[in-house]
């Protein structure tokens, strides 16, 4: 790990205000993620802006119905919430079914979005990798990518975004609110949140230099039958291959978002308008601009199944 | 030659990699691309004083600011029972309980913590006083080897207050009802630590017992 100067941040302006000041620092929260990375040297912040003081740690009804999360709710926290699991139960299902007991008790709800991808060569210094070191290129391309996404890809990169926590916002239509080094704040839709690698796979996120994640902010609940159906190589403790979230509501209308498949949380609202179609359209439509490799082709495959089963479970 | 002595490297880095776990906790105040083309000061170590208090004794150290919480105990206090398995989050042999909460003590930094309150498995009980999940593991040979014990007994006890308090599982059927102890629950739960001379079985009657229950 590369040195770097640490401070504890009293307020949220006083943290981005540090950040403006130190080019190059880090917010650290959990550190689940960032620690790790540190630990590889594929992040060398040199300086460490500590935000978990910051009471960015409660749970609020809004005015209008809905939920606003602190970004300093912890993963375990959020799922544990009576609220989310009586009218969110998306989120709670899908935060559950992600890392361990231990990590969703230090990791948070604005490093969740932000955590970095887990492809294998992002991690090995040894091979290129256009996310890593920008121009090097890609060698998951030609390498192991039965984990890597299949939508949204880049001839740069074809990483897959690894929240499951993502997913289910997306499909809630979440929001986050962030503060500026200038004291402005903003409302980021989390479909526009992420961004699809092209050519510039190192950028992640429409975060400006210095701007702070304060809260994610739900709609009033939807509604409807919540499901979300992940598939992993072990029963529990294992990112997804693909993961399927979907709200269905009784007049057979809903929501499907994808996981594991993509750069970024995936939703196509014109895919779910096929949903009185069945699965298999929906799959279609959703996959129609799907590229995949020799190793990650069946994940196309799998989608259908797993958006079956998972729209099975919610009619039932 | 070369080619499979290179495929042998990719493959084992891949396992590595896939296996790295975590549902993640930074937040980063840069784009990537922003981060990279910032000068980055080539910093000499620094220096920090943190105040924790562990097993209900205060210990004031002075550290580098990169020393994790893991290797504060192991290295700076000689609290060795907490055991560094991968040292990424991934095995769960170095957990402790911080404030009450399991955590994994090698993805956190030591300086993170002034003033808080930690448990490690050397405060849980004694040779001649085992803690009750201690002498459960005793009892029902949950354990081989031994290395990753103190992170499943620290796990177990956290694991067990979750319960109580009424958290959902990925497991639990009713995300709205109380959850109530069970086999299956016990192993969605501790999926976070590994043990590699595979005593599971045994690790799920341990806790069961310990927890009071016959589930």
């Amino acid at each position: 790990m590369k040195p770097f100067t640490y401070e504890r941040a009293g307020s949220p302006q006083a943290a981005v205000a540090s950040a403006a000041a130190h080019p190059g620092a880090r917010f650290i929260a959990g550190g689940t993620n960032l620690l790790d990375l540190m630990k590889l040297e594929i992040e060398t912040p040199a300086h460490l802006i500590d935000v978990n003081g910051l009471g960015l740690d409660q749970i609020e009804g809004t005015a209008d119905g809905g939920l606003r999360i602190g970004a300093l709710v912890r993963n375990s926290d959020l799922a544990a919430d009576a609220r989310v699991r009586r009218d969110y139960a998306l989120l709670a299902r899908a935060l559950l079914s992600g890392a361990s007991g231990q990590l969703r008790n230090r990791a948070t709800t604005a490093g969740n979005l932000l955590q970095r991808t887990r492809c294998p060569y992002f991690y090995d210094s040894d091979l290129p990798c256009n996310k890593r070191l920008p121009g090097s290129g890609c060698a998951a391309l030609g390498g192991y990518s039965r984990q890597h996404a299949i939508l949204g890809v880049s001839e740069a990169c074809i990483a897959a975004h690894p929240s499951d926590m993502a997913v289910a916002l997306r499909a809630l239509d979440a929001v986050v609110e962030t503060l500026r080094p200038d004291g402005s704040t903003r409302s980021l839709a989390l479909a526009d949140f992420h961004r699809l690698p092209g050519e510039t796979p190192q950028v992640e996120h429409a975060l400006e230099p210095g701007e702070l994640i304060v809260a994610v902010t739900l709609p009033p609940p939807p509604g409807g039958r919540h499901v979300y159906r992940k598939v992993r190589d072990r029963a529990s403790y294992a990112f997804a291959l693909v993961a399927v979230a979907v709200i269905v509501q009784p007049d057979g209308r809903g929501r499907v978002a994808l996981g594991g498949v993509a750069p970024k949380p995936w939703r196509l609202e014109a895919a779910e308008a096929e949903l009185p179609r069945g699965a298999s359209a929906v799959a279609t439509a959703l996959l129609a601009e799907a590229r995949t490799t020799r190793e990650n082709a069946y994940k196309t495959l799998l989608v259908e199944r797993t958006l079956a089963a998972a729209l099975a479970e919610a009619r039932s | 030659m070369d080619d499979c002595l290179h495929l042998k490297i990719t493959r084992r880095r891949l396992l590595i990699a896939s296996a790295v776990s975590a549902s993640a906790a930074a937040l980063p105040s840069l784009s990537g691309a922003a981060s990279r083309d910032a000068p980055q000061t080539a910093a000499a170590p620094v220096q920090q004083r943190v105040r924790l208090r562990i097993n209900g004794e205060v210990h004031s150290l002075e550290l580098d600011t990169r020393t994790t919480l893991l290797d504060a105990l192991r290295e700076h206090l000689q609290l060795t029972g907490t055991k560094k398995g991968c040292d990424h989050g991934q095995c769960g042999a170095c957990t402790v309980l911080l404030d009450g909460r399991r955590i994994n003590a090698c993805l956190t930094l030591a300086v993170m913590h002034e003033g808080a309150e930690l448990t490690t498995i050397e405060g849980l009980g004694t040779p001649g006083r085992l803690h009750p999940m201690q002498a459960a593991f005793v009892k029902h040979d949950a354990f081989q080897c031994g290395y990753c014990t103190p992170g499943q007994i620290c796990s177990a006890l956290g694991m067990l207050d979750e319960l109580r308090a009424g958290q959902p599982s990925h497991v639990s059927a009713d995300l709205e009802a109380a959850p109530t102890l069970s086999a299956d629950e016990i192993r969605e739960r501790m999926s976070g630590n590994l043990c590699r001379c595979g005593a599971y079985s045994n690790l799920v009657e341990a806790i069961t017992e310990a927890a009071g229950s016959r589930a």
